[in-house]
């Protein structure tokens, strides 16, 4: 902007006249180059998500259209094979029982994420201020834990030989747990998984709800309390109703984020055993980078990203439209 | 209001049981890591290391490219946070600042390319990489995770331009600032906390990033920290007290970060999230 404002009187001029002759004088073209300024200043950061996050989402979707295996990789030989790849992924029983199973997961996992999230954070609003603090910081240190760090953590905390889990289920009389192997089942490693998910996501919610909770007005729970309304019922009728917007966005998020919890699946048991803990995201890595089905695996991403957008369609509907509304 | 003397115990008995559950698997890692192998391995847990070693911390410093690791993830993690900041404070100028054809179109843009779905996407990029030649490269990590953690870092910067009084800008340009002054020595010193808790987020997310480290760049020589983790426990197997140790090194510098800044970074979001 401030070379524009700088320029020398003949140069916007001749700017101005060349772009359709009608130049009244040196105002319009600094007016015109002011009108490019916004665009000027986006222009970086639009180009690189163009680059680094189109492209590769194109790319995507040609591969998916790609026969493309190790030969084909190696050698650098593009196959077309149209709607193979789809037809294939579709038709296998595999894919919808993974589709199945990443619902239920993510279902299970914003649940409780939701519930335990939303109660800790009524109870801290109940606290007195230093146990708040003590809680607080628990929930901070427990949602500052990189995730990678947390995986190996807990693999380790219900380790089989060892693991303090099963020292202290055996030590509460369950003994047949003692030497339990939890990566050796499908269940008893989404039990692990889960709850790593929902350890790390309640103090977001929890901390995020506890703050929206002072925002509320005394004056509700006074009046609600004039006309007689027990806790419960002040809970339904003042907390909740001002919760509401901050309920759905919060689980909309939790939603996407679960839904694609790569990291805590994979590195727990890389979706082992048997792959029967493997999620879509995790599918489509090990059928497309592990077993070198690119095009099939790029399929499924692509099947991925479609239910993703199904799964938040109504909630994405409802954001983007506010978002309008606001601007 | 009065409570009886269980409705005043029970919030506080629930909030240490959930404290120590919070925080246990974090004073395990760290308590773990500093314990002698006789105490990790032992029939019932050793619950407070006296005990202290500093053996399973050399064990993990002295893995195969380790300096070299840390530098990589350092690395990328500045760099791609830097250049986020740069280019999403452009935009966030543009955003919050002037009206032209279009805003709402690349404000919602930036908010769908949020929630893009990098961990199912890494086929795709893989190829890419592969096709440019540039695997085992710093280069494409930075560049994908500074566009990763910019729509964030643009959005969330947006808010905080907004939140800066127009007058003091306005006032600055009639004392002769020119609009790029006024932007260098009104705007910029009063965006310091918004930029501080923008990045601390873009840190962490890009100092955890996984699937595409773990697919890109698998040359030891060139791995960053949170491939190199899980793959550190697979070879060490058992030896907990040395993956506990890798994993505290990987932790510490977040979580101070994140117990340090947290309130002012939280009470700067919540300022920042006033749109414009």
């Amino acid at each position: 902007m401030t070379v524009q404002t700088e320029r020398p009187p003949s140069g916007p001029t001749d700017v101005a006249k060349s772009d359709g002759g009608n130049s009244q004088g040196p105002r319009r073209p600094r007016a015109r180059a002011g009108a490019l300024a916004p665009y000027l200043l986006l222009l970086p950061a639009v180009a690189a998500t163009v680059v680094f996050l189109g492209w590769p989402l194109v790319n995507n979707g040609i591969l998916s259209f790609q026969n493309l295996n190790m030969r084909q990789v190696i050698l650098h030989l593009t196959e077309w094979n149209g709607f193979d790849n789809y037809k294939e992924v579709l038709s296998s029983e595999d894919f919808w029982r993974v589709t199945g199973r990443s619902i239920a997961f993510t279902a299970i996992n914003v649940v409780l994420i939701m519930v335990l999230g939303t109660l800790i954070g009524l109870l801290l609003a109940r606290l007195g201020s230093k146990m708040r603090v003590l809680l607080l910081f628990g929930l901070v240190l427990a949602w500052a834990m990189p995730v990678v760090a947390s995986t190996t953590v807990y693999q380790w905390l219900f380790a089989q030989r060892y693991g303090v889990v099963n020292w202290v289920l055996a030590k509460a009389g369950w003994s047949s747990m003692a030497d339990y192997d939890w990566m050796g089942g499908q269940y008893s490693t989404f039990f692990v998984i889960i709850t790593l998910i929902v350890w790390q996501s309640i103090p977001f919610v929890a901390i995020n709800l506890y703050a929206a909770t002072t925002t509320i007005p005394k004056e509700l729970y006074e009046a609600a309390s004039l006309d007689g309304a027990n806790a419960w019922k002040q809970f339904t009728s003042v907390t909740l109703p001002f919760m509401r917007p901050f309920l759905y966005a919060t689980t909309f998020l939790e939603v996407i984020w679960v839904f694609k919890a790569f990291v805590q699946v994979y590195t727990i048991n890389q979706g082992g055993p048997d792959r029967l803990t493997e999620i879509l995201p995790v599918y489509a890595y090990i059928e497309g980078a592990g077993n070198q089905h690119y095009g099939m695996g790029s399929a499924i991403a692509m099947l991925t990203i479609v239910i993703l957008l199904l799964l938040t369609a109504y909630h994405l509907r409802i954001v983007l439209k506010q978002e309008e509304d606001e601007l | 209001m009065k409570r009886s003397l269980i409705g005043r115990v029970w919030p506080n008995v629930v909030a240490v049981i959930l404290f120590i559950g919070l925080v246990f698997p974090v004073y395990w890692m760290i308590a773990t890591a500093f314990k002698p192998t006789g105490d990790i391995i032992s029939e019932d847990p050793v619950w407070i290391p006296f005990d202290v070693t500093f053996e399973h911390f050399k064990t993990a410093v002295d893995a195969d490219h380790f300096g070299r690791m840390v530098i990589n993830s350092i690395t990328v993690t500045v760099l791609a946070v830097v250049f986020a900041l740069v280019i999403g404070l452009l935009s966030a100028f543009a955003l919050a600042r002037m009206r032209f054809k279009g805003r709402r179109g690349f404000i919602i843009g930036f908010m769908l390319a949020q929630m893009a779905p990098w961990e199912v996407m890494v086929i795709a990029i893989y190829m890419i990489v592969r096709d440019a030649d540039m695997l085992n490269s710093l280069v494409p990590l930075t560049l994908f995770y500074m566009v990763m953690i910019l729509p964030f870092t643009l959005l969330t910067l947006r808010g905080f331009v907004a939140a800066v009084p127009k007058e003091l800008e306005e006032s600055a340009m009639v004392d002769g600032c020119t609009r790029m002054q006024a932007f260098r020595r009104v705007i910029l010193p009063l965006l310091a906390p918004g930029l501080m808790s923008t990045s601390l987020f873009g840190f962490i997310t890009a100092w955890n990033e996984f699937p595409i480290a773990l697919l890109l760049n698998k040359d030891g020589e060139a791995k960053t920290l949170p491939a190199w983790l899980p793959s550190f426990q697979t070879v060490y197997g058992d030896d907990w007290g040395a993956t506990m140790a890798a994993s505290t090194i990987f932790a510490i510098p977040i979580l101070l970060l994140f117990v340090f800044l947290q309130r002012r970074a939280v009470a700067g979001l919540t300022d920042g999230a006033v749109k414009g």
